[in-house]
């Protein structure tokens, strides 16, 4: 009895093979990107917590001037502190001959055991520097391999202004530097240009007059410590040596950009796979309805027969069960395919010494178990028809469909609308909820480009506003310490030079109530033209105001302040003095978080002789080097950026990854738009038939009809495509508010070569369904059709 | 009514045949037949089921091809037409009836027969041949909601009104009760006596063979009898 049931499902299977096919595809996406992004990000969350663990990341950082080694004790005895480490980290710059700008780096110290007892070195080439070696480092494994430096190579190093030939012993990546950056420095990862050097503490220290002191200390908790508490207690030790604020690992610059990529990851798991498989429950809905409702007369012989509702809902189950393990299994190849890809590619940006990913059984069974609550969500409409049909009335064909007037005929303009085109319109008015649902199973398509290639946008955007209207200077010149105007003067006469801007720059801690962050403050010279503060929607140049600060929007939400309002700003150099400044405005930058002033007003504040501490130059191109190479020669200059080098750095950051996500995300929503069209465009054929085969016989040509039919996925397509766009914009809004709000802002920007991309790809893929389907518009039985009963 | 001999042939059949390979059987549908249809006549097609009666009329009305003979229509040539020629025949020259009445659900009836009147040039106006089949009050009513009688007048009058050569009915009344279906039919007889229709109609209904101009009988994919009433009947004398 069974085995003719499973005939009639197989043939049944064969003869919507199509649909079969783009089902399952569209199941497959969806099963794909969950597996694939799932996989990923636990591999990687379980590779991180595995290297954090086991190299002894710390839980609270902190950063000061100078305090005796005693103040550690001090540390130790803060309750919920299980162990402290101090050290020596300064900053140095390394004037490798070949690099056109000297990259920076963070000089670490080592104690004299070697392993540091937390935050420790993944040492993988060579070995640990032996005490008291002067020349001896462990370099940073990611700067090395960019630079091609092997252990035995040597590296100079402008420590303390003293040049050094430091000989590499040992090549090492440590859960600290997983993301390394400068401190409080460019906004990206750039492995070229900087460095961390692991050295002797007696070394360093004698360098910096560090001896008996320590200025930066990680700290580790015991289990269930209170981070807050710990952090006010470390600030409140600290405090009177200069202490920055102590962060916990949410805001330690590395672990920050980690934690955010992951999250990243994390959201797109969930979301993405939840709009491909929202749209193969429409789907599965769509055909398995048409399906029972054509096969109506089958199903009421097979009740009439004896078969009960609970066997013959269990078949078209089956059929459908069978269509999604099709996809599930295409998708879970695929996905644990691109996750291990993925996985590499992630594992190779944070640098990881280890990643080995792992298709859990539980990302399996997840997506295993979505697929069938997929196919059950989809067929349980259907199903449940079949179940409420008795036998006789199955028996008769069902009755003839209620149409309506359409809206524009109830306004009575009717007389506009020719017949075809109000067929059309009424089968979309008779399923406003397949219609809906059409639309957005396109607009969903479209919007999976829009999100897919937004980035680019973004990114673009942001490169031009950044360089070319905000910081618009070819090189940045940072200098030791603050230096009298006339010295910019003096660059202004260096060849090649066409411009030269002198800004200063303080580091302050804001305070807004209990809200705090550590920001620079910049002072601006009102002639400026090299450095301009931009608003993000006007792209005016804001005028600095002539007394208080000007706070970013981002910096102002986390304090907590409002124009009117003040801050206190403690400045964390000199005298470190503590001044209540007025917030003059709040300026919608896309980038960091800063504050402006006029330079003379930041001169006053920091109770100083106008001075700058960095020098913007605009340069002639081809000269950039060579001046460059000048600068770099001058000891008052602590480095120079390049805004190309800046720039490039940027780009191929996001390069990689952006192409193959958009390449993936373009075939996924191909996909969708190809599963939705075609499925549709053949429920429709199939209800219509009859319709059709009469026009044919009242003598509608081929293209006549067709018209008609392409007319009805015409303008489901139409609808979609504005639709989908708005979808675009809203989902890519939606992904960024997962973006880490603190380090810059994506802007919502989409190109209109973005929408006109996704809207073609949208169009294409209907286009070939149509095309797919009008064959079949070409092979109508004419006789045939008009024979059967409806 | 018409006297055939001096009425011009509008459509001929000149010994068709028709088989269909169904599966490893040849079915031989039509066997040689021979059939003129004359200008303004009202012919009557009956015979029992698989007689070949539909064959034959669909091989008249373009929807079908034969396998040997040929058809003319005003002298030309069906038989070797491409299917776009087919389609302009079907467009300009005929009107089909059908048992199941195959109107579009979504278009009401003025818009079934507009369907038509759209594509054609010099079509009746829909409300005129809705009139003539008495449906001048059910312009606006969609398909579901008429009765199946109702349906089928529809049905005529989007037949008629592309002024076809002839009119090719299948059963009309096959699926509608008596009383109903001899509304359909006084509607078929009205069009073809006051617009000259050409028309033929496929029966099993014996009785209404006596309103038709002539009768011919098929069995067995053959012609069997053809029978000319001196006098077509009036329809209210006849009961089925």
């Amino acid at each position: 009895m069974v085995k003719t049931l499973d005939r009639k499902l197989l043939r049944d299977l064969r003869h919507l093979l199509g649909q079969v096919v783009t089902i399952a595809l569209v199941v497959a996406c969806g099963i794909a990107s969950y597996v694939t992004l799932q996989s990923t990000w636990e591999s990687l969350e379980t590779s991180k917590v595995a290297y954090y663990e086991r190299w002894r990341f710390g839980h609270v950082f902190a950063h000061l001037e100078r305090a005796p080694e005693s103040v550690a004790q001090r540390l130790e005895a803060i309750p919920g502190v299980a162990r402290v480490s101090t050290r020596v980290v300064e900053s140095v710059r390394l004037p490798i001959e070949s690099a056109a700008q000297p990259p920076l780096a963070e000089v670490v110290s080592l104690p004299e055991t070697g392993q540091p007892p937390l935050n420790q070195l993944v040492l993988q080439a060579g070995r640990m520097v032996e005490r008291g070696r002067a020349d001896e480092a462990v370099l940073l494994t990611s700067f090395a391999q960019r630079r091609r430096l092997t252990p035995g190579d040597t590296l100079p190093a402008v420590i303390n202004g003293e040049r050094r030939e430091l000989v590499i012993v040992g090549l090492a990546s440590s859960p600290e530097f997983v993301y390394p950056m400068p401190r409080g420095g460019a906004i990206g990862v750039d492995d070229e240009r900087f460095a961390v050097l692991w050295m002797d503490r007696a070394v360093v220290a004698a360098a910096f007059r560090m001896e008996g002191a320590f200025n930066d200390v990680v700290l580790a908790l015991q289990p269930g410590a209170s981070e807050p508490a710990v952090l006010g207690a470390v600030d409140r030790v600290l405090d009177p040596y200069g202490g920055r604020s102590a962060v916990g690992r949410s805001r330690q610059p590395s672990n920050d950009v980690l934690e955010e990529e992951m999250e990243q990851l994390r959201v797109w798991a969930t979301v993405v796979p939840l709009i491909f498989l929202g749209v193969s429950v429409f789907l599965v809905n769509v055909v398995l309805s048409r399906l029972v409702h054509l096969q109506r007369p089958e199903i009421a012989a097979l009740k009439a027969l004896g078969y009960g509702d609970l066997a013959i809902g269990l078949h078209y189950l089956k059929l459908v069960t069978v269509v999604v393990l099709l996809g599930t299994v295409i998708g879970i190849v695929i996905g644990a395919w691109l996750g291990g890809a993925l996985t590499g590619v992630y594992a190779d940006v944070f640098r990881f010494p280890f990643a080995a990913y792992r298709l859990g059984p539980g990302v399996v069974l997840a997506g295993a178990a979505a697929s069938f609550v997929t196919a059950a969500a989809g067929a349980l409409a259907a199903v449940r028809r079949i179940a409420l049909l008795p036998p006789a009335e199955a028996m008769r064909p069902p009755a003839p469909a209620v149409y309506r007037p359409l809206l524009v005929e109830r306004l009575g303009i009717q007389r506009l609308v020719p017949p075809a085109v109000r067929m059309i319109l009424r089968e979309l008015e008779r399923q406003p909820l397949r219609t809906v649902l059409s639309v957005l199973g396109i607009a969903t398509a479209l919007a999976t480009l829009v999100v897919g290639r937004f980035a680019d946008d973004a990114f673009d955007y942001l490169i031009d506003m950044q360089f070319s209207r905000i910081t618009r200077e070819d090189l940045t010149v940072a200098f030791e310490r603050p230096v009298p105007p006339r010295a910019v003067r003096a660059l202004a006469h260096l060849p090649a030079v066409t411009r030269a801007e002198g800004v200063r720059v303080a580091p302050a801690r804001l305070q807004a109530g209990h809200r705090y962050r550590e920001v620079p403050i910049y002072g601006y010279d009102d002639a400026s033209e090299l450095r301009h503060v931009v608003g993000r929607r006007y792209r005016e140049p804001v005028p600095l105001p002539a007394d208080g600060v000007l706070l970013t929007r981002t910096l102002a939400e986390l304090l907590g302040v409002e124009p009117g309002d003040s801050v206190a700003a403690r400045i964390l150099e000199g005298d470190w003095e503590t001044h209540h400044l007025a917030v003059a405005g709040v300026v919608d930058e896309l980038m960091g978080l800063q504050g402006y002033m006029r330079l003379p007003a930041l001169n006053r504040l920091l109770d100083e002789a106008p001075s700058v501490s960095m020098a913007l130059l605009a340069v002639d191109r081809r000269s950039e080097a060579e001046v460059i190479r000048r600068l770099n020669d001058m000891p008052a200059v602590a480095s120079v950026t390049s805004r190309a080098a800046v720039i490039a750095a940027l780009r191929e950051q996001s390069g990689e990854s952006m192409a193959v996500v958009t390449l993936v995300l373009t075939i996924f929503a191909a996909t969708i738009a190809v599963g939705v069209v075609y499925n549709n465009a053949r429920v429709a054929l199939s209800t219509r038939e009859r319709d059709f085969a009469s026009l044919r016989v009242l003598g509608f040509t081929r293209a006549e009809i067709s018209r008609i039919l392409l007319g009805e996925l015409g303008v489901q397509v139409a609808a979609a495509i504005p639709f989908g766009l708005l979808l675009g914009t809203w989902l890519t809004q939606l992904v960024l508010q997962t973006a880490h709000p603190e380090r810059f802002r994506f802007p919502v920007v989409i190109s209109a070569r973005t929408y006109a991309f996704a809207a073609l790809v949208v169009v294409a893929s209907s286009a070939v369904s149509g095309l797919l389907v009008r064959r079949r518009v070409d092979r109508l039985d004419l006789i045939g059709v008009l024979k059967t009963r409806e | 009514m018409t006297d055939p001999s001096d009425a011009a042939v509008v459509l001929q059949a000149l010994a068709i045949t028709k088989t269909y390979q169904m599966g490893e059987v040849a079915v031989r549908a039509l066997r040689g037949v021979d059939l003129a249809l004359y200008e303004g006549e009202f012919m009557v097609i009956l015979g029992p089921s698989g007689s070949g009666k539909s064959t034959l009329l669909n091989i008249l009305g373009g929807l079908d091809v034969p396998t040997e003979g040929r058809v003319l229509y005003r002298g030309t040539e069906l038989t070797t037409a491409t299917e776009t020629e087919l389609t302009r025949y079907r467009r300009y020259h005929v009107g089909f009836v059908f048992q199941f009445y195959n109107l579009i659900p979504s278009l009401t009836a003025r818009e079934n027969v507009a369907l038509v009147t759209e594509i054609v040039p010099d079509p009746f106006p829909a409300e005129e041949v809705l009139e003539l089949v008495g449906l001048g009050d059910r312009l606006d009513h969609f398909p579901a909601q008429l009765s199946g009688g109702e349906q089928q007048r529809v049905a005529i009058a989007r037949a008629v009104a592309k002024r076809p050569e002839v009119l090719l009915c299948d059963e009309p009344t096959g699926a509608l009760d008596f009383e109903t279906g001899k509304l359909v039919l006084a509607a078929i007889e009205t069009v073809n006596r006051e617009l000259g229709t050409t028309t033929a109609i496929i029966t099993h209904n014996v009785p209404i063979a006596a309103i038709g101009d002539r009768v011919v009988v098929m069995g067995d994919g053959r012609i069997v009898r053809e029978v000319r009433n001196r006098l077509r009947a009036p329809l209210e004398s006849v009961r089925w």
